[in-house]
């Protein structure tokens, strides 16, 4: 393992390594998590100008992979020299507007787990200004981040068998969005119809990485 | 319906694979692809195509195609019996499909998977850069089923100009080599002597997602949950049990339990039926 000032590059195989963003003191979630999005946005401006080869940079809670490099050690020292893009610049990425029907079957154990009644969780759902913090789990599934840490929220104890298309969902510290319909366990809040991932569109997924994202009241 | 192959009988898993659709993991989308992507680029060579082109991927059971065009056709993979109508034809060596003929495949003799490539490769609609079956996500065409018809491209050029290939028996034992990382660390240093040196068995809840195996369970040295991270193909995952599981071709983009480390090569684990003992080591021997 290498250590580059705060971070740390974990081996990963003969042709991937993984930048470990987590301090090593105990982390703080949202801080982690703008310092994924700073790497990934940099790696990739990076990977666009030719300055690094990696066929897939996935960033996903506290760490990136890079994966597809042809010489993971040339590349780590090569990260060595480069600092993440700082935030303000990222801020500036478009908004997407999901338009939600806030009338999920879990608002009331949301509701309980803030402690505050449901109208309220809708509004601070609403008027959050969320950042998709990764995909995974399923095509054009998006992580959200930008809820405070403190409105973390458990998982169902077992999951649903089918969680319809277009479910919005908490669990732990994210919202996401069910872009097709399959089991899962999240807390589910509402629905929305916007199509999240179409394989003839460029991109295909609504919300990559990145993307800022509001969750108005349809 | 149209398409110059008609599948008489689908097996028990019978797909479309060609390379997978990799660069699309930021956004969740598995690599998908042939689980062994040599044998794969051989049969389309015998068949005088790119060797990206799509082939079929036939587990375990074997299938039955009729061709409603004259084909060169090859097989690779796990050694099988072959029939062109009553014709005998072998795994490895480029074979000529009359129109009308039904060519046989049957079950693998040893190991589980055999790859078949036809002249123009089958060209039904790409998703995402790929005609592969993702089983995992279910992009792509679905696993075939009896009465499918599948498109043909036209052919790309001659056969190539071999008689035979070797077809490799499947071995008794698979020995893979093993890379420590990336969260080796959140293991015991028991647990990484047990990788090392034990034996594992490939379970029967195996699949193109991954490998999973039984043996000596893994220990933790750290507790807790390991928040979601980017997998590769070949992740050693350790779940709760300490049972590991090999990803293979469909395996998910991330994942939320530690990797304690990467196999090089996953390509044997393609033929290891249940019951298949195996074992690592590490990368210097």
């Amino acid at each position: 393992m290498v250590k580059y000032g705060g971070m740390r590059i974990r081996p990963v195989g003969a042709h991937a390594l993984l930048l470990d963003c987590a301090a090593s003191s105990p982390p703080d979630t949202l801080d982690v998590a703008a310092r994924v999005e700073g790497w990934r946005a940099e790696l990739w401006r990076r990977r666009e100008r030719g300055e690094l080869i990696a066929v897939e940079i996935v960033p996903a809670a506290t760490t990136v992979l890079l994966d597809g490099v042809p010489d993971p050690t040339a590349t780590a020292a090569l990260l060595a020299g480069w600092t993440p893009t700082p935030a303000t610049t990222t801020a500036a990425a478009p908004t997407v507007e999901v338009p939600v029907t806030y009338d999920g079957e879990d608002l009331p154990t949301v509701a309980d787990h803030w402690d505050v009644d449901v109208p309220t969780v809708v509004e601070r759902l609403a008027g959050t200004s969320f950042r998709v913090a990764f995909c995974g789990f399923a095509p054009g599934f998006a992580y959200l981040t930008g809820l405070p840490a403190e409105l973390a929220v458990p998982r169902l104890p077992s999951p649903r068998p089918r969680v319809p298309a277009g479910s919005v969902a908490l669990a732990g510290p994210y919202a996401g969005i069910y872009p097709s319909a399959s089991p899962g366990g999240w807390l589910l809040v509402g629905r929305t119809t916007v199509t999240l991932f179409d394989v003839t569109a460029d991109p295909p997924a609504r919300l990559g990485p990145g993307t800022r994202v509001r969750l108005a009241p349809a | 319906m149209t398409g110059e192959i008609e599948v008489v009988r689908a097996g028990a898993l019978t797909m479309v694979q060609d390379l997978g659709r990799p660069g699309w993991a930021h956004l969740g989308v598995p690599r998908s692809g042939a689980l062994d992507p040599g044998a794969l680029r051989l049969a389309n060579r015998l068949v005088g195509n790119p060797e990206s082109a799509a082939g079929l991927e036939i587990t375990l059971t074997g299938c039955v195609l009729r061709f409603h065009r004259a084909s060169a056709v090859a097989l690779t993979g796990a050694d099988a019996a072959v029939r062109v109508d009553e014709r005998p034809g072998d795994v490895g060596r480029p074979l000529s499909v009359p129109a009308g003929a039904v060519l046989r495949v049957g079950a693998p003799r040893t190991g589980l998977r055999t790859w078949l490539a036809v002249g123009g490769g089958i060209t039904v609609e790409p998703v995402l850069g790929s005609r592969s079956t993702d089983t995992l996500s279910g992009l792509g065409p679905p696993p075939l089923r009896d009465g499918d018809r599948l498109p043909v491209g036209p052919p790309a050029g001659p056969p190539a100009p071999v008689d035979a290939t070797a077809t490799p028996q499947a071995p008794g034992e698979v020995r893979l080599t093993v890379r420590l990382g990336p969260r080796a660390d959140w293991f015991t240093e028991s647990a990484r002597d047990l990788l090392l040196r034990g034996a594992y068995t490939v379970s029967p809840l195996s699949n193109r997602v991954g490998a999973r195996l039984t043996g000596a369970p893994l220990p933790r040295a750290v507790a807790g949950e390991l928040p979601s991270e980017g997998i590769v193909l070949g992740a050693v995952q350790v779940p709760a049990d300490g049972q590991p599981l090999v990803f293979l071709a469909d395996h998910p983009t991330t994942g939320g339990y530690p990797v304690i480390g990467v196999v090089d090569d996953v390509t044997p684990l393609a033929q290891a039926r249940p019951g298949t003992t195996v074992r690592f080591h590490g990368p210097q021997r």
